[in-house]
């Protein structure tokens, strides 16, 4: 064939990597090295002898660990490969994470936060030698303090459900403050909530009440009444919920929680639809935290690093973790330790560092009409998409039918299901199949055949366009060729794997050590 | 027995089993309320219904055609099930035949438990909550049953949400297997149905096949078995238990799994009474329900009965009006998973007594538990 | 506006796009969107933030203007530890973990992200053999939820509500544990002697109500428990689990706790291939044995070797994905987020880099400057040994002085010479890092310092 060249097909021909890379404790041979560590000098060795000989009885290891032995080039080329044969949100039209806030991490802010003077930056260096980055630390809390509508913002937690954690840990000190600890034994979710807000109550000791939606999809008011009581502690909510529907009452429910004595926490992590449009404590909130992995665009780090961003008003700024970076009259940053009501450290030191930086980049590259943007895109985004896939046969967005969502969407197939018998699992699988992946939903499902999408305001509208044509694909295939679908993936690293021996103590292999174990060397 | 573990690992009888009710369905369109006897079979046919569970086998056995062209499947002869595996292309190996062409329950009966003898590991059923209950009348080793729905009234959870849907799951438990659950098989007497006496009782709890998690890797929280939100919806009304309370536990997996872990011998499917950890009756008729609801403070333990959200009215009617009027002022301790909760998607919890007037001081909302330290707040509503 | 707004960042802001979708939703403007929103929560005016740095070299300029306001001692100068060590960061953990494909991915399954899979089945794998144990979950936040964690699965386990404390823990996470388990555990104190357990008090303290005993090695000053063995055997009489939190840095030299009846065992991630980054570069990790008792009650994702349909191919999933459907009890239940996979993907790294002889080398270069520096410095006039235990990376010495006195004098001099624990005892932490020239230096500094004060 000659030039031209054809047209390329409607959906691309996409192939994941597949390096066939052994696991890496069958590439050692035996004698190599990655790395030197810095040796013992001769004048310390004269000066403290052999000390792994002078070590106490049953103290000094005696077969050295079964590690591999291996050159570095060929540790960097493994690893290097298993990095190809990853998806990551820079490769992937990454709207399928719904809940997650899979957006763009600028690159440039990577490469802040690697400045040469964090790396080695030891936090417990004198504070008038970390200027830099506490006074980066202070304006990111004084940002998100103005974005959550909050007076006061701690960014010490590592992740968002370590953020939730840390605002029920808050208020049970609150009440333990006020003497009222015994009384308030119970904490109020809803079933479209983050479950993480359930879990993390259910580990500070309360007991869990949890409101489903009514017919219209809105979080049941009257069974929220009925829940209430002198005995409730906290609500403990999200909104947008995880469909994307926004409580229009949310903040009749805060008074109510208020009028009982309890107080409210705002589940934040679906913030991206209203930067700038809405406020936590203008909806009366006493509580709030921020994912900044999610809507503060740091990496998710194949499941972490993240970030967390706890926010309160002021009769909850005491409780904070401690210390709190702040700013003295004469402009310099400190670390105030001097809390005696905060309920401690929650992590070392003072943050993700290297994510605060990043977040702190993010929001000033777009100012608040840039925040007010992204919002806006990502809900327009959303709604788009909410068009495109309602348009696939088979699609349904149950709960408050007809009505916009704000960032996300839980759809349904099952209408697709009923008729075909595939589940949404595999429609999913064989979604990566075309370069695309998504996620199906938090256990339990909420609805029936879920899958979670999510747009952000990163993806243009061709690759919305393109997402929802590789849907409509895998749905049309679901009908036409469903045994392509239930034997997929056809194009990943790896083929159907198998779980069975995962779920089985006598079987299951947790590591190489214990597979060497349970099944011989290589065999 | 409460829900299941099962599935992967665990050693399977591969054989696949197929029973069709042929007359299932066919008093719905027909204005009837169910299809059961000769006679209302006839008074559909000539109301001009047509039978409709042969296509709807044909639809599930196509999807298990597509995954797995040389599956046998043991069924019964003609239109109870040979049909329908020859129309989809299947390979029939027919293992009981019926001696008349107009078939009835008993048929279904045997034919279930021919299935069963000669080896079948799950046996698909296409019919309704009648069919279901023949089934399970022939499934003597309480073997792996799935509705495929083609009944009139399907207030059983053991049915598929489709033919296909059924298929499907056939054609996952032949692969890989797949983890099981307890499902209810409500008895519904039609013709009391018709005349506006209903006495249905919970007839039967069956193993079904659910599905697997194909994969299973999830940012989520570890996600619970239903046999492990089962347990722990047990142990969080057993923590909630007071001395000096009759509790008396209706029926259904949920609370028989309160009793076991009371350490008690209770009945799967009657209501028993309990005292401070001791069972005073065992599947206690009305009239004893009343005497203990009356010699003390007493509630009522219920759960979710079959797909359609009833607490009270469908397989529990000796929890009859008087008994619960004599119970505590809060009567009814409720217990469900969330699973249930979900499955109702977003309709109210149902009681239905017979008496308007208890049901409407029933409706309202009441608190359900679902596990240790965990209940909803939901509604309760008495049915329209 | 005047000119419409548009950021690199969010490619919809063209209007051309906005126009479009809009036009294809059917909706006038993105105010349609949040019709749910009560007029009365809008926010009815522009947030009050500093204005936008939307040109690149700006934000650089700015961001970069601001962190070179920090002053890091050099390398080598800095004697701080306390739960953030300076060790060296291999270049290959640093490429790996920066790669796109790693760095941006989350949450894909084991096809499309089988990279993500088995790079951290690696960390598992190769913390498993420097553990000596079976099962090492993908990491969690850090050593603090770690040892958190590893405390309410005993309570799990054991039902019981004791904890007693046998070693000098690091302040704050014996902070961070207390305030999480305290709704389950009762956290009960068991003094050290002379750096270590107390093995006496120990026994007596145990009982039938002791959930688990928690041992710190190295302990908060640097000191290794000797006596681990007889503590595990102990609260073993008594049905008590054994945790154990380490640094798992130690353990190219050292018998791991794994052979000296621990339980559980779980620590930091830091010093394994992560800089120092302000104390902002930290995982956990949790390790058990291959008991399903222990390996039902990890709340943490574990990911394990699988078979696909193609023979030799290598699939990996969860392990136990029902685990906690084996909950003893149901309280206390823990919960999975996003926490730290990238920093198991470079201790992984970082260990296939060291090989067993670069572990045992390092664990044997650290020890021996310990060592050394804790001689030099014991043996300036006036300063004495904290204690007789053996010390791995950090140890105590008291000094006839204030050490934040000499803490601030030796500043001065581009040093940072420890942590003051309270007026006469200074923490000081040795690593690979500092070599015998450095240590030589902060001893002479300090010499002189004292000769100072002392004037």
């Amino acid at each position: 064939m000659s030039l031209p060249v054809a047209a390329k097909p409607a959906l691309r021909r996409f192939h994941q990597a597949r390096w066939d890379e052994p696991v890496i404790f069958e590439l050692t041979a035996a004698g190599e090295r990655g790395v030197v560590p810095s040796q013992v000098e001769p004048g310390v060795r004269d000066s403290v002898g052999d000390v792994l000989a002078g070590l106490p009885d049953g103290l000094r290891r005696t077969a050295p660990p079964a590690l591999p032995e291996l050159g570095q080039l060929r540790v960097l080329k493994h690893y290097l490969r298993l990095s190809q044969e990853n998806l990551g949100a820079d490769l992937n039209v990454d709207v399928g994470q719904g809940t997650c806030t899979m957006k763009y991490s600028p690159k440039v802010n990577d490469r802040l936060a690697a400045h040469a003077s964090l790396l080695d930056l030891h936090p417990l260096q004198d504070p008038a030698d970390a200027q830099g980055i506490l006074e980066i630390i202070w304006r990111t809390q004084r940002m998100l303090a103005e974005i959550s509508g909050m007076d006061e913002v701690g960014l010490h937690t590592q992740g968002g459900s370590a953020a939730i954690w840390t605002n029920i840990a808050m208020i049970r000190a609150w009440f333990e403050a006020r003497g009222e600890a015994e009384q308030r034994t119970e904490v109020i979710t809803t079933i479209f909530s983050h479950p993480s807000n359930a879990a993390t109550a259910k580990a500070a000791g309360y007991d869990v009440i949890t409101i489903y939606p009514d017919a219209d999809g809105y979080p049941d008011i009257e069974a929220f009444r009925r829940a209430l009581s002198p005995r409730t502690a906290a609500i403990m909510v999200t909104n947008p919920e995880d469909t994307g529907i926004y409580n229009p009452r949310i903040a009749e429910w805060v008074e109510l929680a208020h009028s009982v004595g309890a107080l409210a926490s705002y589940d934040q992590a679906n913030a991206n639809g209203i930067l700038g449009i809405t406020r936590a404590r203008d909806a009366g909130f006493d509580v709030c935290h921020f994912n900044l992995h999610k809507t503060f665009g740091t990496p998710h780090g194949s499941g972490g690093p993240g970030a967390g961003a706890n926010g309160v008003a002021a009769h909850l700024a005491p409780f904070l973790p401690r210390p709190l970076v702040v700013r003295d009259e004469d402009g310099t940053f400190r670390l105030d330790d001097d809390r005696p009501l905060s309920i401690g450290k929650v992590a070392p030191f003072y943050g993700v560092v290297p994510n605060i930086v990043r977040a702190y980049a993010w929001i000033r590259a777009l100012g608040a009409e840039g925040l007010r943007a992204v919002a806006e895109t990502a809900v327009l985004n959303n709604n788009y998409l909410m068009a495109r896939v309602l348009a696939i046969p088979g699609a349904s967005a149950p709960y408050a039918t007809g009505r916009r969502r704000i960032e996300q969407v839980r759809y349904s197939w099952q209408d697709l299901f009923t008729d075909t018998g595939i589940t949404s699992e595999e429609l999913g699988v064989r979604a990566s199949d075309y370069g695309m992946h998504y996620w199906t939903s938090h256990h339990p499902y909420v609805v029936p055949q879920p899958f979670t999408l999510e747009p952000t305001e990163s993806y243009s509208m061709a690759e919305l366009d393109e997402y929802a044509d590789v849907l409509a694909q895998v749905a049309r295939e679901a009908r036409e060729t469903p045994d392509v679908v239930r034997t997929a993936p056809h194009n990943q690293t790896v083929h159907h794997t198998h779980h069975d021996d995962l779920d089985d103590p006598a079987r299951w292999a947790t590591s190489w050590r214990a597979y060497q174990r349970k099944y011989g060397s290589g065999t | 027995m409460a829900g299941g573990e099962g599935g992967p690992g665990e050693s399977r009888d591969l054989r696949l089993g197929l029973v069709v009710n042929p007359v299932a369905g066919l008093g719905g369109p027909a204005g009837l309320k169910g299809s059961d006897g000769a006679d209302t079979q006839e008074l559909a046919r000539v109301r001009g219904a047509e039978p409709h569970a042969g296509e709807r086998a044909i639809r599930s056995l196509r999807v298990l055609a597509a995954a797995v062209p040389d599956a046998v499947v043991l069924t019964a002869g003609g239109p109870m099930g040979a049909d329908a595996v020859t129309a989809a292309g299947l390979r029939p190996e027919v293992v009981w035949t019926p001696d008349s062409p107009t078939t009835d329950g008993a048929d279904t009966t045997d034919a279930t438990a021919a299935l069963v003898t000669a080896g079948a590991g799950l046996v698909l059923f296409v019919g309704g909550d009648g069919t279901a209950r023949d089934v399970v009348a022939g499934n003597t080793a309480d073997g792996l049953v799935l509705g495929v729905p083609a009944g009139v009234k399907m207030y059983s959870s053991c049915f598929a949400v489709s033919p296909e849907a059924a298929g499907a799951v056939a054609v996952r438990w032949l692969a890989e297997g797949v983890p099981t659950r307890e499902a209810e098989v409500l008895d519904i007497d039609e013709e009391a149905l018709r005349t506006g006496r209903t006495e249905p009782r919970l007839h039967a709890l069956v193993r079904v096949p659910t599905w697997a998690s194909r994969t299973q890797a999830r940012k989520a929280p570890t996600p619970e078995s239903e046999a492990a939100a089962v347990f722990a919806a047990a142990a969080g009304l057993q923590a909630g238990l007071e001395p000096g309370v009759r509790y008396l536990l209706g029926p259904g997996g949920t609370v028989a799994e309160l009793g076991r872990q009371l350490g008690l011998d209770v009945s799967l499917l009657g209501v028993d009474v309990v005292l401070d950890g001791a069972l005073l009756a065992r599947d206690a008729s009305e009239a004893e329900l009343f005497v203990h609801a009356t010699a003390g403070p007493a509630r009522a333990v219920v759960t979710v009965i079959g797909g359609q959200g009833f607490l009270l009215g469908r397989g529990n009617q000796q929890l009859s009006p008087r008994v619960l009027r004599a119970l505590a002022s809060e009567p009814l301790l409720v217990v469900a998973t969330q699973r249930k909760l979900l499955d109702l998607g977003g309709r109210p919890l149902l009681v239905d007594t017979g008496d308007p007037a208890l049901d409407a001081a029933l409706a309202g909302h009441v608190r359900v538990v679902t596990g240790p330290g965990s209940v909803a707040v939901y509604p309760i509503a008495s049915p329209q | 506006m005047s000119a419409p707004y548009v950021h690199p960042y969010v490619p919809n802001t063209a209007p051309e796009a906005r126009a479009a979708m809009l036009a294809a939703v059917g909706a006038a403007s993105v105010e349609d969107f949040y019709v749910d929103i009560p007029d009365a929560l809008r926010l009815h005016r522009p947030l009050d933030l500093p204005p936008a740095l939307v040109a690149e070299q700006d934000l650089v300029r700015h961001v970069s203007g601001l962190l070179d306001r920090n002053r890091p001692v050099a390398p080598g100068r800095s004697f701080l530890g306390s739960g953030t060590y300076h060790h060296h960061v291999p270049a290959v953990v640093d490429e790996v973990i920066g790669r796109s494909e790693f760095l941006t991915a989350y949450a894909g399954e084991p096809y499309e992200d089988h990279g993500r899979f088995q790079a951290l089945f690696e960390y598992e794998s190769l913390m498993a053999e420097l553990l000596a144990m079976d099962v090492v979950t993908v990491p969690t936040y850090d050593s603090f939820q770690a040892a958190s964690t590893a405390l309410a699965m005993a309570g799990r386990i054991t039902g019981r509500r004791t904890v007693l404390v046998v070693s000098d823990v690091l302040a704050d996470r014996r902070s961070r544990v207390h305030d999480f388990v305290r709704s389950h555990l009762d956290l009960v104190d068991v003094p050290t002697r002379d750096g270590v357990a107390d093995l006496t008090a120990v026994q007596a303290a145990l009982d039938g109500g002791v959930a688990a005993i928690w041992v710190e090695t190295p302990s908060r000053t640097g000191a290794v428990e000797t006596a681990l063995a007889a503590l595990a055997e102990a609260a073993h009489a008594v049905g008590a689990v054994v945790v154990v939190s380490t640094d798992p840095i130690c353990y190219g030299v050292l018998t791991p706790p794994s052979e000296q009846g621990a339980d559980i065992v779980c620590g930091d991630l830091q010093s394994l291939g992560l800089h120092a980054h302000y104390g902002g570069a930290h995982g956990g990790f949790l390790a058990v044995h291959d008991d399903p008792r222990f390996v039902m009650e990890l709340p943490s994702r574990l990911f394990g070797l699988a078979t696909t349909d193609v023979p030799g191919e290598y699939g990996f999933g969860d392990v136990a994905y029902e685990r906690t459907s084996f909950a003893v009890r149901e309280e206390g239940k823990e919960w999975v987020g996003t926490a730290a996979a990238l920093w198991g993907i470079a201790a992984g790294v970082y260990l296939a880099l060291h090989g067993p002889r670069g572990m045992a080398e390092l664990g044997e270069t650290i020890l021996a400057r310990t060592r050394y520096a804790q001689q030099r410095l014991a043996a300036l006039p006036g300063v004495v040994a904290g204690d007789d235990a053996v010390h791995f990376r950090e140890f105590t010495v008291a000094l006839p002085v204030d050490p934040a006195d000499v803490v601030r004098r030796l500043a001065t001099q581009g040093f940072a010479a420890g942590v003051p624990l309270d007026d006469h005892r200074l923490l000081v932490c040795v690593t690979e890092v500092n070599t015998a020239d450095d240590i030589d230096a902060l001893v002479a500094a300090v010499a002189d310092a004292l000769t100072e004060e002392h004037r």
